[in-house]
């Protein structure tokens, strides 16, 4: 029987991940941006389409895997990295995501995303961060802002939002970064660097929803404010911003300063960015950094490498097979004290 | 009662041997005297000697209950026999009681006129106040008048053994076990070979520690022998019992090995995704160790990630696996109708324990089989096995494996504490007698649109994998649309899907043999039961049988969907008695599937069944009380 081969990598294009499904996401939804940048990345990458799989939990942004024509797994709420988990140590030559949101990633399934993190298996972790529940339509999620006004919450939310980066950083994630759904050459860049990256990709994409919680990202997407709301990172520059690029972030003590430059103040009294640091304590510090008080960083935060778990559990069956040789049932089956009955 | 005299004082002499059947005998004490190793020690050493065996471990749930407290007892109950066995025993023939909390806990499953030997140098004040006791039992004389109790300073003496060893006081006291058991194994004239073999391989490494432990095993032998303390010793005559390789092995161990060979005998790659839990997590410590069979265990965070990593890793086209007890398997409910609906192979174990919630986690019990049937959201049914001993749970897991890839379905095995933790002989299997286990794998064909929802004869779907070019196709909880496997909420559709589940996981009793009565094919009474009562209820049966009486008996190793010719051997008694260690589930099943006039017997104490309580109630019915 003859079998369809490969699409050869060097004419793989975006149009080649599309499904047949019609995407149903809302119009004017920041998903459909995402899923543009990451077919514009997977032809890129040099693995054939048949090695990709999207597994994704419950949410909106969990459909995900349904418009795209690789592998995937639509799974259940939370558990995602559960099921990626299983699937890399499996099959460690495939190439696997996790595209989840901030309730799915954040709030169910909390437990599973930091301890996928910090085994650190080769895969990448999209997390859509619109800071709502948009398919139960409309109430607070774990990265929500106090006194949030919603459907569960009239009076305003009274839980203190958790941040997904610093979350990543606590678990010493190997690889974290952040972009913006409306900003896709930015996010084409770092979903490729998270996909190259070797070991876990935390990145968190900042996302609108347009019916439940619109504009919550205006001061960041908004082309006239975001110079002066964001810091894109560059690994070994200055952390400087703002409009007229005129403003830089500075160590004063443990805390970081947003300070003007000028005045005696030059670059070199700045901040360099070093995502590769081998402590996580600049990363974390930057995790931190929320508007309105500081500009909030855009890029890699950090990568680093680090051992993988896929790569030490296959090491172990092989070191066990070149010590022990491959093993063999009858040996297993006559263990121990063995009598024969004639 | 006997008085102690030293060995000096006496000749070595011909002691009476006495020959008996069976006995049972039970090791208690503290739970850090290692009674569980006195146990298995002798269990093997009887085994080996070519008694049949069966065994039940009876620890507390608290690694270190406060010392010398009844909460704290951990009890190893062996019976063997020159007959084949099918319990632990009802009664116990000799204790052996290594302190005052040991004996009061023990003492009433103790045969009249019973062999109770104790640790009479820790009957202290002390000890015996924390066992509430407020005079000497061993002086009490309507206890010795009950039983044949003797008294071995037995601390004392190991000490006394072990006198220039160099090793602390600590050390030389938690010897004293195997004291205990050297006495024990002259006075059931067993070999001490196999546990100088295991002493000597355990502390290979600690030669001073297994010089100690050889000293003290072999002071109880002498002691045994010399002492006039006993005057007799008994000799249980080796079995007939098939011709072959034996071992002993325990359900969990029968488990790990029956995954181990199924994934080897469909050339896939055993994935175990758990998190440890009483009494399951002995399969992930044994499977964790066969890396060179290339076998990938993952401890997860939590009991969900267990089973979505095994879902994952199956997806992956591995053989995944998850293992649990009562509480995980509620955790792992929503994943499992995940599996349910994506069609995909996998094996949820659930060792069950005694519950509600945290319940009794050392204990045995059947309560969790409704929640295997039918506990899931939705229309979600799951083929459901239970193994009835511990080496059936070797056959059990394969045949698990057999069902989950030919249908492409989740299968639960029911194991229990009782037989995970009990051992018994294994005739021990060559790989060459077990069948291969077919598994294919699709590839595209060209010009040939790929649905990953059509089905074979069997309505399983195809087990397509990631990395094969041409089949990329999504999964999902949603309900899928019939064989192209969209998203589709159609009502039509949606009722098509549910039958087609159903008919599927029902098609499974084509494939699974029949049930066989044992006794009279037709009757009055007919005594059904499932999993871990086999052996007790069989027991019972042939009781019954051997005086004359007529009963039937039949056994259930499928639960879901039962076996095709069930409802007409049903059919053919006047009366059913189901035997379980829960409320009546199984009944409730039977009773609903077949309309039978069934009768429920219920256990609910996290105890297996003795075979005289199964007996009694035989007899009751048939006596029409």
């Amino acid at each position: 029987m003859s079998t369809i081969p490969s699409i050869p990598l060097d004419v793989l294009k975006p149009a080649d991940f599309a499904s047949d499904q019609d995407v149903r996401w809302c119009p004017g939804c920041g998903d459909y941006s995402i899923l543009a940048q990451i077919k514009k990345v997977l032809p890129k990458l040099g693995i054939p389409r048949e090695n990709f799989v999207f597994v994704s939990g419950i949410g909106c942004s969990s459909r995900f895997p349904y418009y795209l024509n690789t592998y995937g797994f639509h799974s259940i709420h939370g558990r995602a990295p559960g099921i990626a988990t299983g699937l890399k140590i499996a099959r460690p030559e495939l190439s696997v995501w996790v595209i989840t949101g901030d309730g799915d990633g954040l709030s169910i399934g909390g437990n599973h995303l930091i301890h996928a993190i910090r085994r650190n298996l080769d895969i990448n972790i999209i997390l859509f961060n619109n800071r709502i529940y948009g398919l139960t339509k409309g109430q607070f999620s774990p990265t929500s802002e106090l006194g949030k006004m919603t459907k569960s919450s009239p009076f305003g939310t009274i839980d203190n939002p958790i941040r997904p980066l610093t979350v990543a950083l606590g678990v010493e994630a190997s690889f974290v970064a952040r972009s913006l759904d409306v900003d896709p050459t930015h996010l084409a860049a770092t979903l490729e660097r998270a996909a190259r990256h070797k070991g876990t990709s935390f990145v968190e994409v900042y996302q609108d929803c347009n019916v439940f919680n619109h504009g919550a990202y205006d001061y960041a997407a908004d082309k006239s404010t975001r110079p002066d709301n964001v810091l894109y990172l560059e690994h070994g520059k200055p952390m400087i911003f703002g409009k007229n690029r005129d403003k830089g972030l500075r160590l004063n003590g443990l805390r970081l300063e947003v300070v003007q430059l000028g005045n005696g103040i030059t670059e070199d009294d700045l901040l360099f960015h070093d995502e590769a640091a081998p402590d996580g304590t600049l990363a974390y510090l930057l995790s931190q950094m929320r508007y309105p008080e500081f500009p909030e960083p855009m890029g890699v935060l950090r990568c680093v490498d680090k051992p993988r778990y896929e790569a030490l559990a296959h090491e172990q069956i092989a070191q066990a097979k070149a010590k022990a040789g491959e093993g063999k049932l009858d040996d297993l089956y006559g263990e121990g004290d063995v009598w024969t009955v004639n | 009662m006997l008085e102690l005299v030293t060995q000096e004082a006496k000749q070595p002499f011909r002691k009476r041997v006495e020959e008996l059947q069976a006995v049972t005998i039970r090791f208690a004490g503290d739970s850090g005297d290692g009674m569980q190793l006195a146990g298995t020690q002798f269990s093997i050493s009887s085994a080996i000697f070519g008694n049949d065996i069966s065994t039940l471990p009876d620890y507390p749930a608290e690694i270190r209950a406060p010392a010398g407290s009844l909460g704290g007892v951990s009890g190893f109950q062996i019976n063997f026999s020159a007959n084949p066995v099918h319990t632990p025993g009802d009664r116990v023939n000799a204790l052996i009681a290594m302190n005052p909390a040991a004996l009061k806990t023990n003492l009433p499953d103790v045969e009249p006129g019973g062999l109770v030997v104790v640790n009479s140098d820790a009957f202290t004040k002390s000890d015996l106040a924390k066992a509430g006791y407020t005079d000497n039992p061993l002086e009490d004389e309507a206890l010795n008048a009950r039983y044949r109790l003797v008294k071995v300073p037995l601390s004392r003496m190991n000490a006394e053994a072990l006198a220039g060893s160099g090793l602390t006081a600590k050390i030389v006291d938690r010897c004293k076990n195997f004291f205990a058991l050297g006495l024990v194994y002259w006075l059931y004239d067993r070999p001490l070979e196999p546990t100088l073999r295991w002493i000597e391989e355990k502390f290979a490494k600690k030669p001073e520690i297994a010089d100690a432990n050889i000293r003290s095993l072999k002071a109880g032998y002498s002691f045994g022998e010399t002492t006039d303390a006993f005057a007799v010793s008994y000799r249980v005559a080796k079995a007939k019992i098939a011709p072959g390789r034996y071992r002993t092995i325990t359900g969990n161990e029968a488990t790990a090995l029956g995954l181990v060979t199924a994934a080897k005998k469909s050339g896939r790659t055993l994935f175990y995704g758990t998190y440890p839990i009483t009494p399951a997590s002995e399969i992930l410590h044994q499977l964790s160790r066969y890396k060179n069979f290339g076998v990938l265990t993952f401890q997860a965070e939590d009991e969900i990630a267990g089973i979505t990593s095994a879902i994952g890793a199956a997806f992956g086209g591995a053989m995944g696996v998850t293992g649990t007890s009562g509480p995980g398997m509620a955790l792992k409910t929503e994943a499992i109708g995940l599996a349910v609906m994506t069609e995909l192979p996998l094996i949820i174990i659930n060792v069950q324990r005694g519950g509600p919630s945290t319940g009794l986690p050392t204990k045995t019990e059947q309560a969790d089989l409704l929640q295997a049937v039918v506990g899931r959201n939705g229309e979600c049914p799951v083929p459901v096995l239970a193994a009835q001993s511990p080496t059936d749970c070797f056959w059990t897991a394969i045949e698990a494996w057999q069902i989950a890839t030919r249908f492409m379905t989740p299968v639960i095995v029911l194991s229990d504490g009782y037989i995970a933790n009990g051992a018994e002989p294994w005739r021990i299997p060559t790989e060459a007698e077990i069948p291969a286990i077919e598994v294919p794998t699709p590839q595209a064909v060209p010009n040939e649109q790929f649905y990953p929802y059509a089905r074979n004869a069997d309505l399983a779907r195809p087990w397509a994998l990631p990395g094969t070019p041409g089949l990329e196709h999504r999964i999902g909880g949603l309900e899928k649309q019939n064989i192209t496997g969209a998203v589709c909420y159609e009502a039509q559709n949606h009722d098509k899907m549910v039958r087609l589940r159903a008919q599927k996981v029902a098609n499974v009793a084509k494939v699974i043999p029949p049930v066989e009565v044992s006794g009279p094919p037709s009757g009055d009474l007919l005594v059904i039961g499932w999993g871990g009562t086999y052996g007790a209820i069989t027991a019972a049966c042939q009781e019954v049988r051997a005086r004359g009486r007529q009963v039937s008996n039949l056994h259930l190793r499928h639960l879901n969907p039962f076996p095709a010719n069930l409802g007409e051997v049903l059919a053919r008694f006047k009366r059913i008695l189901v035997p379980e260690l829960n409320l009546g589930q199984l009944l409730l099943l039977l009773r609903g599937h077949f309309q039978v006039n069934a009768i429920g017997f219920s256990k609910v104490q996290g105890k297996p069944f003795l075979m005289s309580e199964i007996e009694a109630e035989i007899l009751r019915l048939l006596d029409g009380e």
